[in-house]
């Protein structure tokens, strides 16, 4: 067990490995009650978010439809990634992380007031990723015939809710397909014991950190925090620049680095050798400069070592990393390195 | 709970050691280590001529967590690295004290194993460690 943002987490129950090649084969669980959702209502609910987000809820027109972004500060700095649900004209629903929790909290109140919206984290809610191929078929046993319906019949990136406060969206963070299910917490315990009897496997942080990074996807604090811009973490897409009238909170800074030039970007990482990638780690470009390592770590799928990393914008397909007093050869590709079963880069 | 074999000697670092028939002794993680670490995905074991001092950081084990040296228990000469950890580094998972074990030295002083904790005192260690 691990504290994670004041949560006690587990790493893994068991093998991680296992636990990773279940969510790209089969069914596997976690727990992420430790996120935490915030329900925001009003009148000018949207105007709120679009000023507040980089991207544009202006595309949300659907109930349901939800959206990745960042909330950025005035100079472009990362204060979160997250993902918002459009619900109704009055109500957004939001989930944030929970390591950044509190000062995400601070800043949605902070603006909340002129727009006249109410911010409320709902910590009534927990929260379980169900994911992998037979995730959804293996959940839906679980749910009353009518919501187990009209959530089989979900897109990709909606979500639907019943009256008892219950809320499955097709979202995840593991590059596969599934739920992430909302519950009341009174009723949680419940889910995950009876999830188990379906046949979805227990996934701990390790598989989490395995999979997301295989999939491509940022983990915030690592790869991305408020010193770094969405332009220099692979965030560029995330970024609704039109309508060019829409002022959002950092679209000035990132306007401004654009025309200057981003020194630094996001890349993938395949080592060539056998050892392991790490946060931290130098990254040299030879003839062009250096970097870091942001996230890094054995791909099960792969059978190799994969990473984020931050290096200048000039590199191009080749790098060096240094792991324990040696330079390693590492091939840069563009991440996802896995995305639904299926390795996503040449190697 | 983690297997404390009674017939072997440990380091304080988690690593085994077996004085076998021929006089050279066997070293590999213990059990508790293997836990600690988690799936092992890559293991660096030393070649066989390589001389190697008590204490020497002489392979690398590492899992989905973290990269961790082995040191050798006593000074001597690797006779054999475990071939088979190149291709099948959960060996150590599955079977730390068996076919996980990753190297065989020719002491040259036996006096070095006999110093070394028995398994009482390991398990002891491993207790005030987790305590």
């Amino acid at each position: 067990m691990v504290d994670f943002g004041g949560w006690d987490m587990p790493v893994n129950y068991g093998s991680q490995i296992e636990e990773h090649h279940a969510v790209r084969r089969d069914a596997g669980m976690f727990d992420v009650s430790h996120m935490c959702v915030v329900d925001l209502r009003g009148d000018r609910v949207r105007d709120y978010l679009r000023r507040l987000l980089a991207n544009d809820v202006a595309k949300l027109k659907e109930p349901g439809k939800a959206l990745y972004s960042c909330m950025l500060r005035e100079h472009g700095g990362v204060i979160d990634d997250l993902i918002v649900y459009f619900l109704d004209d009055r109500w957004f629903r939001m989930v944030v992380n929970a390591g950044t929790r509190d000062k995400d909290l601070e800043w949605l109140r902070a603006h909340a007031g002129h727009y006249g919206v109410s911010v409320e984290p709902r910590f009534d809610l927990a929260m379980i990723a169900v994911q992998g191929p037979n995730a959804r078929t293996r959940a839906a046993t679980l749910l009353e015939p009518s919501f187990a319906e009209r959530a089989l019949a979900l897109g990709n990136f909606y979500g639907t809710g019943d009256d008892q406060h219950r809320f499955v969206a097709r979202t995840g963070y593991t590059g596969e397909d599934g739920w992430e299910m909302m519950v009341p917490a009174t009723e949680v315990a419940e889910l995950w014991a009876r999830l188990r009897a379906a046949g979805v496997t227990p996934c701990g942080l390790g598989a989490r950190d395995t999979l997301r990074l295989e999939a491509g996807m940022n983990l915030y604090g690592s790869d991305m925090d408020e010193t770094v811009s969405p332009l220099e973490c692979g965030l560029a897409w995330t970024i609704a620049w039109e309508p060019q009238d829409r002022h959002f909170t950092g679209r000035a800074a990132l306007t401004e680095q654009k025309a200057r030039g981003v020194p630094r970007k996001q890349v993938g990482l395949v080592l060539s050798d056998r050892a392991v990638l790490r946060s931290h780690q130098k990254v040299i470009v030879p003839a062009v400069g250096e970097g870091e390592v942001t996230s890094g770590t054995f791909s099960p799928t792969l059978e190799r070592s994969i990473a984020l990393a931050r290096v200048p914008s000039q590199t191009t397909d080749r790098c060096e990393v240094e792991i324990r007093g040696r330079l390693l050869n590492a091939a840069v590709v563009r991440p996802p390195f896995v995305r639904h079963g299926k390795i996503a880069i040449p190697v | 709970m983690s297997n404390v074999p009674a017939d072997l000697r440990f380091l304080k670092s988690h690593e085994w050691a077996r004085l076998e028939a021929d006089g050279t002794i066997t070293v590999g993680i213990s059990d508790h280590a293997q836990q600690a670490l988690g799936d092992l995905v890559f293991v660096e074991a030393p070649e066989a001529g390589r001389r190697v001092a008590a204490g020497e950081a002489c392979a690398v084990v590492e899992s989905v967590k973290a990269a961790s040296d082995v040191y050798s228990p006593v000074s001597g000469e690797v006779v054999a690295g475990n071939a088979d950890l190149g291709g099948q580094p959960e060996l150590i998972n599955t079977d730390p004290y068996g076919a996980g074990w990753i190297m065989r030295i020719r002491p040259d002083d036996k006096a070095q194993f006999a110093a070394l904790l028995d398994a009482n005192a390991y398990a002891a260690a491993l207790a005030a460690e987790t305590h």
